[in-house]
């Protein structure tokens, strides 16, 4: 009784933060604000995955998005040194509106998916108690060591390419 | 072991993410806060493979969603600095004045 509710509470307020922190990310005018909103849904987010027993993916979530994504992000805004979005004239244009409309519209279909769909599918072996019992990361590394090993060596080399191509499209033209 | 919530609303919460999002790639004209609302709608795809993950006891879920944070953070060092490219170039990251290549 006392578990249900203190799970329930968690859930409900990590989902209202979440979605109140991206709507209001998404409304601002200045950059910085919208990339701090962010980082605040991806907290909540990372407060999501802990209550579905996603301790690495948790953590890794607050490292990699939260750390680093938006710190490069509140970099480039720095670099860039925009002032608030210089609104001239606040027409609404018709695109943006059939765009939400129909964006709404996917929305409304994917809720009526999810409510008439369980989760089919044969079940795999690592419930909550086995992933308990031998821990969450081991069983991450040992899937990322065992089974997917080679997505794991390639993501390792997609990384390296983001790297140069970033070195290489940042440096000055010596002309 | 707490009580588990039903998935639904997990997957709820994901769309709700993903459409919010989706709103702001449509609506906003900032180049860097599109890429910022392109990275809500990978998050909130991100929470519908850990619940379903979850939901069939397997562990794909969180290994795609490692793959996913990976070409996210590779996608946005590659992203940023053809913003920072393109600012130099027009002096605006306002997506509306990007359109050299109209007829």
């Amino acid at each position: 009784m006392i578990a249900t509710a203190f799970s329930w509470l968690v859930f409900l307020s990590a989902a209202l933060v979440a979605v109140v922190a991206s709507v209001l990310m998404v409304t601002r005018r200045n950059p910085v604000h919208s990339a701090l909103w962010l980082i605040v849904t991806f907290f909540s987010l990372g407060i999501l995955y802990l209550s579905l027993n996603a301790q690495f993916i948790a953590v890794a979530q607050v490292i990699v998005y939260a750390g680093a994504i938006m710190m490069l992000i509140l970099f480039v805004i720095m670099l860039i040194h925009l002032e608030k979005e210089p609104e001239q004239a606040k027409k609404v244009s018709g695109a943006k509106i059939i765009g939400s409309f129909i964006t709404i519209i996917l929305f409304l279909e994917i809720i009526a998916a999810v409510l008439a769909f369980q989760v089919t599918g044969r079940k795999g072996t690592f419930t909550p108690e086995v992933l308990a019992r031998v821990g969450d990361v081991k069983a991450v590394g040992t899937a990322l060591y065992g089974k997917y090993l080679f997505p794991f060596e390639i993501a390792s080399i997609l990384l390296l390419i983001g790297i140069v191509g970033a070195v290489v499209l940042s440096k000055r033209r010596k002309d | 072991m707490l009580p588990q919530i039903p998935y639904s609303f997990y997957f709820a919460l994901s769309a709700m993410l993903f459409t919010i999002g989706a709103i702001g790639v449509i609506t906003r004209r900032n180049a860097i806060v599109v890429f910022m609302c392109l990275e809500l709608m990978l998050n909130g795809v991100n929470l519908a493979f850990i619940a379903a993950g979850n939901a069939l006891n397997s562990l794909d879920g969180v290994i795609f969603v490692f793959f996913v944070m990976t070409v996210a953070a590779a996608e946005a060092a590659v992203g940023l600095a053809i913003f920072v490219m393109i600012f130099r170039l027009k002096g605006t990251v306002n997506v509306d004045q990007v359109n050299l290549l109209k007829g």
